[in-house]
């Protein structure tokens, strides 16, 4: 029996779709079997950011209606022979499916897959009720700004009064440079008002949108700093021990020999 | 009606009868023994002339509508005039204003924690919560939300925080936001209080100047 992991945020454009994106990519280059499914419906975006819009066939309403199997709804990555991906519907709207019937389908997924990410859309209504209905775990991402961590807050108190209890919290989009000159929000402040575990933190890198726009997801190129923030999480859902990213560690070791011969 | 228990003794005094309830039974245990009695036993006694009714409800705490429940189920019967009620547990209440209810938790963005009474929160407020209370609010740990003390009106409530940084404060129906008007603010831990109607915040040592009915310490 696999996991499923919810990746939510309540406010949007922090992103959790790129996150489950990259998560889900991550997973499978380390080796699982991984199944992403995407719940927000009428507004979906899963498939665009994978690069799998055109291969889309059936979605998550066919499937819960019954108008298709499960597996035939299914698409499969270019990239990779085991991560699928269950895209939403466009057509419709949240309340065109019920938290049960996604709770069936993602317990059916987990019977075949090791991990199922579900890519929740923002809000609090339907849609919300929908994406957590089958989760075993809930991944809370924010980025460094107040309404995104009172947004946070607010789905972290729903998520622990749901079935899901120690929700694990991801802050996306870190400028070092916004936070030293006390622009930005730092981490531990983050932390403080929010108090859950940190799973990762991920820089702000321009990559990631240029990887979302060709449909391929920055967590396959090893020279994107978010795209070894996304490993480490993976890692860590996984179980290991990595330490948290060194933000400020920006120079390359080119940069870092000139300093070291007081040339930087 | 198959076990006749005795949560209900009547005794007899020179200018009327005592009811003494049981106080440790269930109410409807209660009520259902008192109809009991009146129905049977003191046939004689009860269809009498006017008689005086005192009755005492030992430590029971009892709501308004089971006091009206008790006086219908007397009132039954003609003669019997109530006197009064006693309720110890009531005048125990009273006592007891000054006891704090300790809370844990967090309260988070969208979530509201009300309590009757006076409350010693141990965990944050965060913002977009509301932690609002009909007495004092003590809270151990970051106030970043809004409190609202004295909820039914009371002035004289305060509202303490080890770290006092909230979103709003509102006592009774006074409502203030920081910083601009509150004047001195401090590290140390503080609290919230009203002085002809507007809102002041001071050190926490110094509340009992405000409240010196807070039971308070004195050296020697």
């Amino acid at each position: 029996m696999g996991e499923a992991i919810v990746v939510t945020s309540g406010k949007g454009g922090v992103g959790k779709t790129t996150t489950s994106a990259n998560i889900g990519t991550a997973l499978a280059l380390l080796g699982k079997k991984v199944c992403l499914v995407d719940t927000d419906i009428g507004l979906r975006n899963l498939d665009v950011v994978m690069g799998l819009e055109n291969r889309i066939i059936y979605d998550l309403c066919d499937v819960a209606e019954g108008r298709c199997r499960l597996n035939q709804a299914l698409v499969k990555d270019k990239r990779f022979e085991e991560l699928y991906m269950l895209p939403a519907a466009q057509t419709k709207d949240k309340n065109a499916v019920s938290p049960e019937q996604v709770r069936d389908i993602i317990l059916e997924l987990k019977k075949e897959y090791e991990y199922v990410i579900i890519d929740c859309p923002a809000g609090i209504e339907q849609g919300f009720k929908n994406a957590i209905a089958g989760a075993d775990q809930a991944i809370v991402v924010t980025t460094p700004e107040h309404a995104a961590v009172r947004d946070a807050d607010r789905i972290i108190g729903l998520l622990e009064n749901s079935h899901i209890k120690s929700p694990k919290l991801v802050v996306n989009r870190i400028r070092v440079n916004m936070v030293k000159s006390g622009d930005m929000l730092d981490i531990d402040g983050i932390l403080q008002v929010l108090n859950i575990d940190l799973i990762g933190i991920v820089p702000d890198d321009e990559l990631v949108i240029k990887a979302a726009n060709t449909g391929e997801p920055t967590v396959m190129n090893p020279d994107s700093r978010a795209a070894i923030a996304y490993r480490n999480i993976a890692r860590r859902i996984l179980g290991d021990t990595v330490p948290l990213m060194q933000l400020d560690q920006k120079k390359g070791a080119f940069t870092r020999f000139k300093k070291f011969f007081g040339m930087g | 009606m198959t076990v006749k228990s005795n949560h209900v003794t009547i005794k007899g005094t020179k200018d009327g009868l005592i009811f003494l309830l049981d106080d440790q039974c269930e109410f409807s245990e209660l009520l259902e023994d008192l109809r009991y009695k009146l129905e049977h036993s003191h046939q004689n006694i009860l269809t009498g002339p006017i008689i005086h009714v005192d009755v005492k409800l030992g430590m029971r705490e009892v709501t308004e509508g089971q006091k009206t429940e008790l006086l219908d189920t007397l009132k039954q019967k003609g003669n019997l005039l109530i006197r009064s009620i006693d309720t110890p547990a009531q005048s125990m209440l009273e006592v007891d204003q000054n006891q704090l209810t300790i809370h844990t938790g967090m309260i988070r963005s969208g979530q509201v924690l009300h309590h009757e009474g006076n409350i010693l929160f141990l965990g944050d407020v965060n913002p977009g919560g509301t932690l609002e209370c009909t007495g004092d609010i003590f809270i151990m740990g970051a106030l970043r939300g809004m409190a609202h003390a004295g909820v039914n009106g009371n002035m004289e409530a305060v509202i303490a925080a080890s770290y006092l940084a909230p979103t709003q404060l509102r006592i009774a129906e006074v409502i203030s936001r920081p910083p601009d008007e509150w004047e001195n603010r401090e590290t140390s831990m503080e609290f919230a209080f009203l002085k002809d109607g507007v809102m002041q915040i001071d050190k926490i040592t110094n509340i009992v100047r405000i409240r010196p009915d807070l039971s308070s310490f004195k050296g020697v």
